[in-house]
């Protein structure tokens, strides 16, 4: 391999420690004598509440602050600073720039969610015409864009389906939900938090759902279905449409998890699949930024039986003016506090407007011929196998099991992972699906050039031979990022445990 | 489409032709092969572009240029204020390295964000008071609900008591959350005068199947909740939780609810260094005491400080992940997955930007000027300024007697301002009011003229 990787190691204290009494890191505006004459801020509070100690926050001036959080980057991995970031299911594609730049925008960034609509319908136009075009690409006919994340979209869109049974009278006994065994583990989690029991069907051996399964599972009892296609291995459900009518027959509703919509823009809608409720992730499929964990975005797409039921406030127009509708009588009530992860959203619209339907489209064809042209290249090394029918193509993302190469040399997918890291690669998805042992799903995406594909097939295949010559160093990875392996039993140990720098203090101070 | 795109590397016709033969594939349309045909879209999106980065710069800009211009930051809060915004804390969550790096799967690789969640968690701790805190749910309302849930599978009770005075919206939130549990909730009355949550009645209501007393400290109405004391005694009288809902820029003046007997705390954390942007994204806290009890049914990710295996250098992980989705699937304490991390960073640098003087100063500076803009309106005819007779924070009731709200939010908006929100519909009880919010963004000239077009209005 030629790259030469070695993440910064600043050994950078908790900010805590770099505090010194009296510094500050910033200054507020002076009160006007008017104003500052007027008060005695000690007597502003009842007593019984006033803050006698202050907060034991640190003291630093602004250079310290910045400083640290700079070199506290520098030890972390961006899909937009790293190389290439082939996580599985979370669709890391480039967050464009510009996109930032707009969403930075004072006419965003200062607007108050209860500003009356006649002065937003700059941000109302926008969210209006996305929404308009989430339900172009999607099929659907309504939709909300309130939901922070792909699971609070999950969650929502489980709720409106139990909204659904409520007003049919049949939520009593509807109050399961069906998951396949490769779910992804938030839809059993979402289904559980909406108050259904789920129930798990396993796999064909094409890893797509069995048909015989789910007639089995699926009953008076069945409140709906949740699935995702292309699903977690990467293959389209090709028996889509019978298993929607298997669900709808029993009187269930098909739940879509759009985890993996980036790989069939313009090529097939879900709403044509027979799906009655959806999400889609805007920070996956739609290019905003992931954020280290968040914030996210979650839309969710309803055809017309679910539409009535949508979280208040909807965005409706009228004559080109744009107002929220609060009017809706049957709805499941609110879910955000305002209206979502609206600034995301407004990177979203960005992006597909950048892109146009052609370009989506293009997009996802990349997607999956980036995914297909790693898994091909890979999947006839001697330790990793594509498990579920090799030969068939994937959609945007394929995974490999270790399984091969664990049994033959005791090197398991996790060091896998982390030896790629020591290239400065991030790692794919491990152990997830399921049903793949030793699991590496890779999602390169469309953003990716050949270039850093390639480097990524040859990083892998170097890997696979040092599994069969010597397994030592991979064993002992990762040496080139800020620290080496980690005791995650001591993080978690009921005696060690430790989450904060409080608690840092007192297990310190009882030693 | 034929056409190569700056976003899409691989779009140029001779690297997608290489690309195709090495891997043995005539054309996309094989790789599409499994898609039924009769379900293969026959159309094409109807979305306009592609569009250059100036075509999209422009559109987008004009778009936001239909918002209005305000003539200062709008007098409101309710759940999301204004506040300024460090830059240097714009610059922190712009590096790449955070913005487009996602959950910290990988931790040898991902240091920086773990630490700078640890740090956002600790943070946060030292306001509240309470030693364990997640790394973010997705705002207030939301924090609530889960706080609620998770207060029902600690004590396996179901009932939820708030304050009748709580915001409608987090009420709504938590309401939906909490009713495919089986949980409960009920509106506990406030003092007519004060405002404050009405103690005979919450001994009324409270009872041994109640789950969780929640208070809001300061209230919807901008007041401190001066009975926070009695209520969380109460409550742990018959064996229920305090949970605490607040507003961070409170808790350099206000005592941390820890130490007011809060078993958890909720809150906003958007002022910490989060720009409004129409209510999203946002922050929710959630903290807990550290008693494995709670920390076992904490929803959302938490990181832990450990050390590496080798050498014992301290170093930061996820941790009790068998709490969670992936690992415990239905089983799981919530179903968060993606939360709002790079607003925690964000609170994170705010809180160290500004340490113990600044976090007081900016709570004297709200008070100082919000106590000033409540004067100022208070003296015009026919309004009343606050209507609770309690200590406020920055938001605060205005009720006007002579004129609707309607009316006078008309004419404020045709001079460039918007403030209050009308609590008519809200809290029609309370007559023709509104709820002001001024903060530490709102200067004297700011408040003045805020004043001068109220009195104007009301004289029209």
């Amino acid at each position: 391999m030629t790259i030469n990787f070695r993440q910064a190691d600043w050994v950078e204290p908790l900010i805590f420690e770099l505090s010194n009494k009296g510094r500050i890191g910033y200054q507020f505006p002076p009160l006007e004598p008017e104003i500052n004459g007027s008060l005695d801020p000690e007597n502003l509070i009842p007593e019984t509440l006033q803050r006698i100690e202050a907060p034991d926050l640190p003291e630093l001036s602004e250079i310290q602050v910045l400083r640290h959080y700079m070199h506290l980057s520098q030890m972390n991995y961006g899909v937009n600073s790293g190389l290439i970031y082939p996580l599985g299911s979370c669709t890391m594609k480039y967050n464009p720039i510009i996109n930032e730049v707009l969403a930075s925008h004072p006419k965003i960034t200062g607007l108050h969610p209860m500003q009356e609509d006649e002065t937003t319908q700059g941000i109302l136009r926008i969210l209006y015409t996305l929404k308009e075009y989430f339900l172009e690409i999607t099929g659907m006919d309504d939709a909300t864009l309130q939901p922070a994340a792909g699971a609070h979209g999950e969650w929502t869109g489980i709720m409106l389906i139990r909204k659904y049974h409520l007003e049919n009278g049949e939520l009593d006994k509807r109050n399961e939900i069906i998951v396949p065994d490769s779910a992804h583990g938030t839809n059993p989690a979402s289904a559980h938090m909406a108050g259904f029991n789920t129930v798990e069907i396993q796999s064909n051996d094409s890893g797509t759902v069995d048909l015989e399964a789910l007639t089995a599972a699926a009953g008076p009892q069945t409140a709906g279905l949740m699935l995702t296609n292309p699903n977690t291995i990467g293959v389209f459900e090709h028996d889509i449409n019978e298993i929607s009518k298997i669900v709808h027959d029993a009187g269930g509703l098909m739940y879509y998890d759009g985890a993996n919509l980036n790989a069939i823009m313009g090529w097939c809608r879900p709403g044509d699949m027979g799906f009655d409720v959806i999400h889609s992730n805007l920070h996956k499929t739609f290019s905003t930024p992931h954020g280290g964990g968040g914030p996210g975005s979650g839309p969710v797409g309803v055809k017309d039986l679910l539409a009535e039921y949508l979280p208040v406030p909807g965005i409706v127009e009228d004559g080109g003016v744009y107002r929220l509708d609060w009017d809706k009588p049957k709805s499941i009530g609110k879910i955000h506090g305002f209206h979502g992860n609206v600034n995301v959203a407004l990177k979203a619209y960005a992006y597909m407007v950048t892109l146009g339907g052609e370009g989506l489209k293009e997009s996802s064809e990349l997607s999956v011929l980036n995914a297909n042209y790693v898994s091909r290249k890979l999947k006839d090394l001697k330790g990793y196998e594509l498990t579920y029918d090799p030969e068939k193509p994937r959609k945007h993302e394929a995974v490999l099991s270790a399984a091969p190469m664990l049994e033959d040399t005791g090197v398991s997918a996790l060091y896998v992972s982390k030896k790629l890291l020591d290239y400065g690669l991030h790692a794919p998805t491990t152990y997830f699906p399921l049903i793949v042992p030793e699991a590496l799903m890779i999602e390169p995406t469309e953003s990716e050039p050949v270039e850093s594909l390639d480097a990524f097939i040859e990083a892998m295949t170097e890997i696979n031979q040092l599994a069969y010559t010597n397994p030592e160093e991979l064993l002992s990875a990762p040496h080139n990022t800020a620290v080496t392996k980690l005791d995650e039993v001591k993080a978690a140990h009921p005696k060690t445990i430790c989450l904060s720098w409080r608690r840092f203090c007192q297990l310190m101070s009882e030693e | 489409m034929s056409k190569i795109h700056r976003y899409l590397p691989n779009s140029v016709p001779e690297i997608k032709e290489k690309m195709m033969d090495e891997i043995g594939v005539s054309s996309i349309a094989d790789l599409y092969s499994d898609v039924p045909d009769e379900l293969v879209y026959k159309g094409s999106l109807q979305i306009p572009g592609p569009s250059t980065e100036a075509e999209v710069k422009k559109h987008v800009s004009d778009l936001l240029e239909e918002n209005a211009t305000l003539k200062c930051p709008p007098f409101m809060g309710g759940g999301v204020w204004p506040h300024y915004v460090p830059s240097v804390v714009d610059e922190v969550v712009h590096r790449a390295e955070f913005l487009t790096s996602y959950t910290p799967y990988q931790p040898e690789i991902s240091q920086g964000m773990l630490q700078s969640i640890f740090e956002y968690q600790s943070l946060v701790s030292e306001l509240v008071g309470l030693d364990v805190v997640n790394s973010s749910l997705y705002d207030w309302s939301t924090a609530v609900g889960e706080a609620a849930l998770m207060s029902s599978r600690i004590t396996r009770k179901t009932k939820v008591l708030v304050p009748d005075l709580m915001s409608p919206y987090r009420y709504s939130v938590l309401k939906t959350y909490i009713e495919p549990a089986g949980l409960s909730v009920e509106k506990v009355d406030h003092d007519e005068i004060t405002g404050l949550m009405d103690l005979e009645d919450l001994k009324d209501k409270v009872d041994n199947e109640t789950a969780v007393v929640y208070v809001e400290n300061p209230s919807y109405m901008g007041f401190v909740e001066e009975n926070a004391v009695d209520i969380g005694e109460i409550a742990h009288d018959h064996k229920a939780l305090y949970v605490v809902g607040v507003d961070p820029t409170s808790l350099g003046l206000v005592k941390a609810p820890g130490d007011y007997g809060a078993d958890m705390v909720c809150g906003e954390g958007q002022p910490l260094g989060n720009h409004m942007s129409y209510g999203g994204p946002l922050l929710g806290i959630l903290a807990c005491k550290h008693d494995n009890r709670f920390i076992r049914q904490m929803p959302g990710r938490i990181i832990g400080i450990t050390e590496t295996l080798k050498d014992q250098r301290r170093a930061y992980v996820m941790t009790l992940q068998t709490r969670e989705q992936h690992i415990r699937r239905e089983k799981a304490t919530s179903n968060i997955c993606s939360n709002q991390a790079l607003c925690a960073v964000a609170a994170g640098v705010y809180l160290g930007l500004m340490g113990p003087t600044g976090m007081r100063e900016l709570g004297e500076t709200i008070m100082s000027r919000a106590r000033y803009a409540q004067r100022k309106i208070g003296e015009l005819p026919g309004v009343r300024a606050p209507i609770f007779n309690s200590f406020h924070f920055k938001e605060f009731t205005v009720n006007f007697q002579n004129k609707s709200i309607d009316e006078i939010n008309k004419e404020l908006r045709a001079k460039g301002i918007q403030a209050g929100i009308p609590l008519t519909k809200q809290f029609p009880s309370l007559g023709e009011t509104s709820l002001f919010c001024v903060t530490e963004v709102h200067s004297k000239k700011h408040i003045d003229m805020l004043v001068s077009a109220l009195k104007e209005a009301l004289e029209v």
